[in-house]
């Protein structure tokens, strides 16, 4: 009897470890395929963009270049010098940059403003001053993309970097408030009655006490900020052209221009000049990225 | 047969050692209580016992089978957590009878044992609530009961009242105690609370930075405390180690407090060994509840110290005395009246006290 | 004066963001649903016209195709995603040697703008150079993959690309919803005997129930408004197979100046919009106030 149940835990440890090794091996092949998919894209948009068109035409997709050609990363930043009809990226990177600088530094401060009023200086009915905010993240923008460009040209800025500030600015405040306020929630509010027994005001309280704190948040809102505004498209695409587009709008205007043959080294090139800033800030600052995305994505 | 033998076990995580060659044994139907404070291994010894941490050196036998390396689930262990752990998105019936269905008993089987179990608990009229529309009370007893219905061998509970107000921790303690005298299973119990650990054990180990301290009766941990670590862990307040040296001359033996040239003859003192006691460097020990107003026995000690400080609460009081700049408390009965920063006489009773060396801090 | 302004100061700070969302969203979506019961062309007329443009609107082939799309892509785009992104949580969730770096790699897409990756997904599925003559130069010869300019599959391109952005998204909402988790609770299950896939099944993912309900509002809001996508992959093309109600909006109002048409599809979108969203917010603020 003693005996049998012996040898019985003893199989059951064995059991155990084969099913284990087995499920480890399984889920470890999964994960990777995923990562080879996710990774697929990105992969083929770099040699695509080394190769040169009689490479792209003779190889594949995954075929590596024959050497590290950046011909076509200097014609898609740069152009080929020749005047009309050469679009490329190098103006409308800086476009994008004038109109992302701005943009992100007034809807951050504003939003942690309304951040800090909302959970600091609480007033009867402050949370509906929140819901009324908040139900901006939400907003399809066909809903107001006509109003703004008429409200754009009878400001006299349509078409211009201005124009794309301002409303960014603007439909960046409910995501800004929406961070700042959730940030300053859990900050104690004895806090604030402490600076103001000590005799602290509005500004100075917010000044010298919680924006010292708010790093990580600020962190937070600036990368979702950016992000989110240097990703834009539909807002680009609908109040610019020509001169004052930002980058995501060239990239596809270049793309899709069908005058000439195809250049998909050049395409590609061009993409990951528009899509490298953000991908920069993704792996150096990853972790507040993702906590951005959790709290806000609701934008999409 | 031992229920449950720990044998030399040792466990880090990382370069941090958390449990340093652990033995343990426990009979039959007793209940073992691990005390210590936060961070002292308990937890992770009681881990290790349901098999949920692995093992770095030694092993665990339960029935005398080596399970070091066997599953939860074939331990034939059941558990109670802190958090209760009941999963959310069952009510309280699929919580009790989940792992009997894991382990494919019939289902006449289950229904009645959880028949049996909730009608015990009393749990019986709230089988179709969700964990969330719970007291927390009522939320122990489920887990308990969830723990109940596999009539396992052993019981683990993990500081299983920790979660729960004063007055609702002691009802449930005395249920937790008369569990253990009607179903008599071997229970293995988990707390940093002494007041736990006194009433539930049958024994207790108490434990400090992953090595076991003293493993014994509760009446024993009171009176005889291996180490000064011991001495001052258990009681409220703790045990006063006043700091002093041994004399012996001829047939006396006395303490002689710091600073003081006053005797306290301890030869009824049963000491572990006789030699060497000469200019010994030693804490004498004795609890406040050791400490009288009033002379109650013929063996107590008249001494004089002056009283610093009262504190009332309630039934009693407890008072601070000064003895050669030593602090030494004392509890009364809060009737008695002592005038504070006056000397006043007080009584020892020298046959509970201890004495612990020094330097290695054991008892002598 | 001034103890009036000291006292008001909290609210004097918080107006011109309020003033700002009340003109800019709240006047704006009016403006746009009043424009959506005119008979606006090029410029907008102020008289009321009825729920003519809706009617139009109801009436149109391209309309109709862009809805139709739209609910095809949806559900692909929500059980891809959702499905993906749990399997790859639950697998990361298992103690994996390089989850920060396998983590990494799931998520970088979501920093890409969808024009970049409507750009690279246009070039990897395009029928001459693409993926297609992989295969063939690999040696099947036979094998076609023509989807980008087939009238009939060219909706399903958006899918994949849409779902190489977002999976990993949900990965991420899942993995911390796992994550939050109750250690005790795992343990309790390991000691009930339940094995791997029965302690996820039967006891973390019922768990998941409010990651669920974010990942699917989330989700289908981005479906809702997508927009980039489709103009970088496909224009709404071939033809107009792959029109979806954002590029239907935008096309209306901006190439054919058929503004009161375009405000009325707007509306409809902010309705669909708001059909998710507000359920979802009142639970949130719920849950919020329960706290």
């Amino acid at each position: 009897m003693q005996d049998k149940i012996h040898t019985s835990y003893k199989q059951l440890e064995q059991r155990s470890k084969y099913t284990n090794m087995f499920l480890r091996w399984f889920l470890y092949l999964v994960l990777i395929l995923f990562a080879l998919y996710f990774i697929f894209p990105l992969y083929v948009m770099i040699v695509t963009s080394l190769k040169t068109m009689e490479e792209i035409r003779q190889g594949t997709l995954l075929t590596w270049p024959s050497g590290l050609n950046f011909d076509s990363w200097a014609v898609a930043w740069g152009g080929r010098g020749y005047g009309a009809g050469d679009t490329f990226l190098k103006p409308y990177f800086w476009n994008s940059i004038k109109m992302v600088v701005p943009a992100v530094f007034f809807s951050t401060f504003i939003g942690a403003m309304t951040g800090y009023v909302l959970t600091k200086w609480r007033f009867k009915g402050d949370q509906w001053v929140f819901l009324f905010l908040l139900f901006g993240c939400f907003i399809p923008f066909q809903a107001i993309l006509l109003p703004m460009a008429r409200t754009l040209g009878v400001l006299g800025i349509s078409n211009s970097v201005i124009g794309l500030v301002l409303v960014h600015t603007v439909y960046g405040i409910p995501f800004t408030t929406l961070f700042f306020r959730n940030y300053y929630i859990s900050v104690p509010t004895e806090l604030v009655k402490a600076a103001r027994i000590d005799g602290a005001g509005f500004f100075k309280i917010f000044f010298k006490i919680l924006l010292p704190i708010s790093a990580p948040i600020i962190v937070v809102t600036v990368i979702w900020q950016f992000t989110q505004i240097w990703n834009d498209f539909l807002f680009g695409s609908t109040f610019s052209f020509g001169e004052a587009a930002p980058i995501q709008v060239a990239l596809n205007n270049m793309v899709l221009s069908s005058t000439s043959v195809k250049e998909y080294n050049v395409d590609m090139a061009s993409a990951i000049i528009a899509g490298v800033p953000t991908l920069i800030v993704y792996v150096l600052a990853g972790k507040y990225f993702i906590r951005g995305l959790t709290s806000g994505a609701v934008k999409g | 047969m031992k229920t449950l033998k720990i044998d030399e076990l040792s466990k880090n995580f990382g370069t941090t050692e958390v449990l340093r060659k652990i033995n343990l044994e426990i009979d039959e139907g007793n209940f073992l209580v691990l005390l210590g404070p936060s961070g002292c291994g308990k937890s992770t010894l009681l881990n290790i016992i349901a098999g949920l941490e692995t093992i770095n050196e030694g092993n665990v036998y339960i029935d005398d089978y080596n399970v070091s390396k066997v599953e939860p689930k074939d331990r034939n262990i059941a558990m109670v957590f802190q958090s209760y752990a009941l999963y959310p998105s069952m009510n309280v019936r699929e919580n009790m009878i989940f792992g009997l269905k894991q382990a494919k008993v019939s289902k006449e089987k289950i229904e009645e044992q959880l028949l049996k179990v909730s009608k015990f608990l009393q749990v019986d009229a709230l089988l179709e609530r969700k964990p969330s529309q719970l007291s927390g009370g009522q939320r122990q007893r489920v887990a308990i009961g969830r723990a109940l219905v596999r009539e396992p061998r052993i019981f683990l509970f993990d500081e299983p009242l920790s979660n729960l107000d004063a007055k609702l921790r002691v009802e449930m303690r005395r249920e937790i105690k008369k569990l253990h005298q009607q179903l008599k299973t071997t229970v293995v119990y988990v707390t940093h609370d002494q007041t736990e650990a006194m009433s539930l054990g049958t024994n207790i180990a108490i434990m400090n930075h992953g090595v076991i301290q003293q493993n014994d009766t509760p009446e024993n941990i009171y009176n005889k405390p291996s180490n000064t670590f011991v001495a001052d862990f258990i009681g409220s307040p703790s045990m006063n180690l006043i700091k002093g040296n041994l004399k012996q001359s001829s047939n006396q033996i006395s303490f002689v407090a710091n600073g003081s040239n006053f005797e306290i003859p301890i030869n009824g003192y049963d000491f572990k060994e006789k030699s060497n006691l000469e200019n010994k460097e030693v804490y004498f020990g004795i609890r406040p509840e050791h400490i009288f107003s009033k002379k109650s026995n013929e063996g107590d000690f008249e001494i004089n110290l002056r009283a610093d400080l009262s504190e009332y609460i309630g039934h009693e009081q407890i008072m601070t005395f000064d003895y050669e700049n030593q602090e030494v408390l004392a509890k009364f009965p809060s009737t008695i009246k002592i005038e504070l920063s006056k000397n006043t006489k007080l009584y020892f009773d020298l046959t509970q006290i201890s004495l612990f060396d020094a330097k290695t801090e054991e008892r002598i | 004066m001034f103890k009036w302004l000291e006292k008001n100061l909290p609210k004097i700070v918080m107006a011109p963001a309020v003033g700002l969302i009340g003109w800019f969203v709240y006047g704006f979506v009016l403006w746009t649903l009043y424009i959506s019961f005119t008979n606006s062309k090029i410029l907008p007329k102020y008289e009321l016209w009825g729920v003519g443009q809706y009617v139009k609107l109801w009436g149109s082939r391209k309309w109709l195709i862009a809805v139709d799309n739209l609910l095809i892509f949806t559900a692909l785009f929500l059980i891809f995603c959702v499905v993906i992104g749990i399997i790859l949580a639950i697998f990361l969730d298992q103690k994996i040697r390089a989850e920060g770096v396998l983590r990494t790699i799931y998520l970088y897409p979501m920093a890409l703008s969808f024009i970049v990756t409507g750009t690279a997904w246009k070039w990897i599925l395009n029928p001459t150079l693409g993926i297609q003559k992989m295969f063939i130069d690999w040696g099947f010869e036979n094998f076609t993959f023509d989807w980008l300019v087939n009238r009939e599959m060219a909706i399903y391109t958006i899918v994949i690309a849409g779902v190489w952005q977002s999976a990993g998204f949900v990965m991420a909402l899942f993995l911390a919803g796992l994550r939050s988790v109750e250690d005790e609770i795992v343990k309790a299950a390991k000691i009930d005997g339940a094995n791997l896939f029965t302690v996820y099944w039967k006891i973390l993912l019922p768990m998941m129930r409010p990651v669920f309900f974010t990942s699917f509002v989330i989700l289908v809001h981005i479906s809702i408004k997508s927009y980039d996508l489709i103009v970088a992959l496909t224009q709404g093309g071939p033809g107009i197979s792959t029109t979806m109600p954002a590029l239907y909006m935008t096309q209306t109002a901006f190439h054919k100046s058929q503004v009161g048409l375009s405000a009325a599809s707007a509306m409809m979108m902010f309705m669909a919009v708001a059909a998710v969203i507000i359920p979802y917010l009142y639970s949130e603020l719920r849950r919020e106030n329960a706290r």
